[in-house]
């Protein structure tokens, strides 16, 4: 207080900032001072570089086969060694983390989606509404959640995609559970009675006050769902019910190396290492942007 | 408390019901022809014909459902078309492996998660809490069937400790009573094949509880700061009580309702988690049932199978829901 009171005026005119850079600037404070966080953050984005760049830094090809060179160990010329084919294994690693990030983004995006529009739809409009949709939310967390992927996949057939919109279609209740719940409480704030009572529509309340409202929690359990959803996706994988051989995706080239784990371990080590480091890091970016936007969470 | 637990109860009607519409829609979901999807292109007319009937799908899907749903409550999970044997006889041992599987893992999460968590609190910020932090990081990131593997990689291959597939050495098998092999071993006597039960158990259940144990330490440790930060804690300190009285005494009571609610939670992952688990084990619970059933396309046992795992599921939390009172008398049920 003592601070404030003898502050300039001037400081606190921020007639050219809008509320929404204030926010940001007020969440990049707090988020660059949270260490695991920016190490979470440099771990994706370097994963996000591979995937990018994924073409240029590959020594070999993903399915360049050599089968004089099977199962060789970590060396110059293969960092990571060879699989059963002569595959190597730091190409198909690199182009992995395309899939696995492609699936982790775009199965939460999807979810957070539908899951939105569902959530929305129950805590404002409620009634009769509210009661189907949440109950179907019940019923769909009820089942342990690799299962209910396996059984939706059962019902698509076993693919990458398929797999991406089982992980999507499962995690749509996590996040209409969520928004519903904020939309149940910013419906009754004074500022949206006041909305609604000069004749603000519906629509118009959902997108300026309810969404926005709802958004720091949907970003930070956003996050830390693309790291289960990258689990997920390689649980299926191993599964033999996501990606299909000859795709590099990281679950598949483990149980396709699993029965050679005696004589060459580096086939089952790397691929798992990656999926290790990528979850950490969306982890480490989910409980930092936590403790950034809602500091009530914070220990 | 009665009337709150048949409430309670009441309220997972609609929630049972809809997960057999579900597990039912399985095979109706399934885009053109079930029965030539579950036989192969292959099929003969006539295969394909008595698939149909089999499995009931020449009605109008609504008879079949109330038809699925009876036979459900008559306790018939149908037929495996795999080995042409009821389900409801077959399941029985699947799920008692399961069972016996998840819930030494569950001992083992709680004991080794409920520990860490206080430990971290109680010496917050501390070399200790970093570590059990990290660990706890890496554990909730960690792939189960990665760790299965490393694990039968490091303890069964290269040490030769423990073994690496299997409920029993088949040599030495277990006479099931009860298809619980460690109860079974105790009342036939047979200490020799108890030991053997347990270090077959003790691969797959580390690698079961790594993500439960991770995410219920990490409830432990932020539920228990909370606490430790309340006045009757003070109170208590300023007493002189000893510290470790304090902190497993009524701290830990205090702080047990959101550990409790994580642990019912965990349950689900536990189930889920031991598809992967079994598969790399060659465990031969519910989990391997389905994988082997995904492998042959028999559609009724991954329906049943799915539907005993998530009635289990929801029957846990439901007791983790009566459960709260005990721990927390202000909690009063309605």
């Amino acid at each position: 207080m003592s601070q404030a009171t003898q502050a300039k005026p001037e400081q606190y005119i921020v007639k050219d900032k809008s509320p929404m850079i204030m926010a940001i600037n007020d969440f990049w404070k707090a988020f660059r001072k949270n260490k695991p966080a920016i190490a979470g953050s440099i771990i994706v984005a370097f994963f996000v570089l591979l995937a990018i760049f994924a073409n240029f830094i590959t020594p070999q090809g993903i399915n360049d086969q050599n089968i004089g060179i099977r199962l060789q160990p970590p060396s110059a010329a293969h960092w990571f060694g060879t699989d059963d084919f002569g595959r190597d294994i730091f190409s198909r690693i690199i182009f992995g983390a395309r899939l696995s990030l492609r699936v982790g983004f775009l199965a939460v995006i999807g979810s957070i989606i539908v899951g939105t529009f569902l959530g929305v739809i129950a805590g404002y409009f409620g009634k009769f509404l509210d009661v189907l949709i949440s109950r179907a939310f019940d019923i769909l967390l009820a089942f342990p959640s690799i299962l209910l992927s396996i059984a939706i996949v059962a019902i698509l057939g076993p693919s990458l995609n398929n797999a991406l919109v089982a992980i999507a279609i499962v995690n749509v209740p996590v996040f209409g559970r969520l928004v519903r719940s904020r939309v149940l409480t910013v419906k009754e704030e004074e500022y949206v009675v006041a909305a609604r009572s000069i004749g603000m529509g519906d629509m118009r309340i959902i997108f300026h006050h309810v969404l926005p409202n709802s958004f720091a929690p949907i970003i930070v359990q956003g996050t830390l769902n693309i790291a289960t959803a990258i689990l997920d996706a390689a649980g299926l994988g191993f599964l033999g019910m996501g990606a299909q051989a000859p795709l590099p995706e990281w679950g598949k080239m483990l149980s396709d190396s699993r029965e050679y784990i005696q004589n060459a371990p580096w086939t089952v080590l790397f691929p798992g290492l990656a999926i290790v480091l990528v979850v950490v890091g969306f982890n480490l970016i989910g409980d930092g942007l936590r403790d950034a936007l809602d500091p009530r969470m914070k220990n | 408390m009665l009337y709150y637990s048949v409430k309670r109860l009441l309220m997972l009607i609609p929630v049972l019901l809809g997960m057999t519409l579900i597990v039912f829609g399985i095979i109706h979901a399934i885009p053109g022809n079930p029965a030539l999807t579950i036989l192969g292109t292959k099929a003969t007319p006539e295969a394909i014909h008595s698939l149909n009937k089999s499995l009931g799908l020449d009605n109008p899907w609504y008879v079949q459902y109330f038809s699925y749903l009876k036979d459900i409550l008559s306790g018939n999970l149908g037929t495996s078309i795999q080995t042409n044997s009821p389900i409801s006889s077959e399941i029985w041992p699947h799920l008692a492996a399961t069972i016996e599987l998840s819930f030494v893992a569950m001992i083992i999460a709680v004991f080794v998660g409920i520990n860490a968590g206080i430990i971290s609190a109680w010496k917050q910020n501390s070399f200790l809490d970093y570590t059990a932090m990290i660990l706890a990081l890496i554990g909730v990131s960690m792939p189960v069937f990665w760790l299965g593997l490393l694990e039968q990689w490091g303890f069964s291959i290269k040490l030769q400790w423990l073994p690496s597939i299997g409920r029993d050495d088949i040599r030495n098998s277990v006479n099931p009573i009860t298809n619980l092999y460690l109860i079974d071993t105790l009342l036939q006597g047979r200490f020799d094949q108890f030991w053997m039960v347990i270090r077959h158990l003790i691969l797959p259940a580390i690698a079961l509880a790594t993500i439960p144990t991770a995410i219920i330490a990490r409830m432990t440790r932020s539920s228990m700061l909370e606490v430790l930060k309340s006045d009757y804690i003070r109170t208590a300190k300023a007493k002189g009580q000893r510290m470790i009285w304090i902190v497993y005494k009524y701290a830990l009571k205090n702080a047990f309702i959101p550990i409790l609610t994580v642990i019912g939670l965990q349950t689900g992952l536990l189930l889920g988690g031991a598809i992967l688990t079994e598969t790399i084990f060659g465990w031969p619970g519910v989990g391997l049932y389905i994988y082997n059933a995904i492998q042959y396309r028999d559609y009724p046992v991954i329906q049943s199978g799915i539907l005993v795992i998530a009635f289990i599921f929801v029957m846990v939390n439901f007791i983790v829901d009566l459960l709260y009172g005990l721990f927390d008398p202000r909690i009063k049920y309605r």
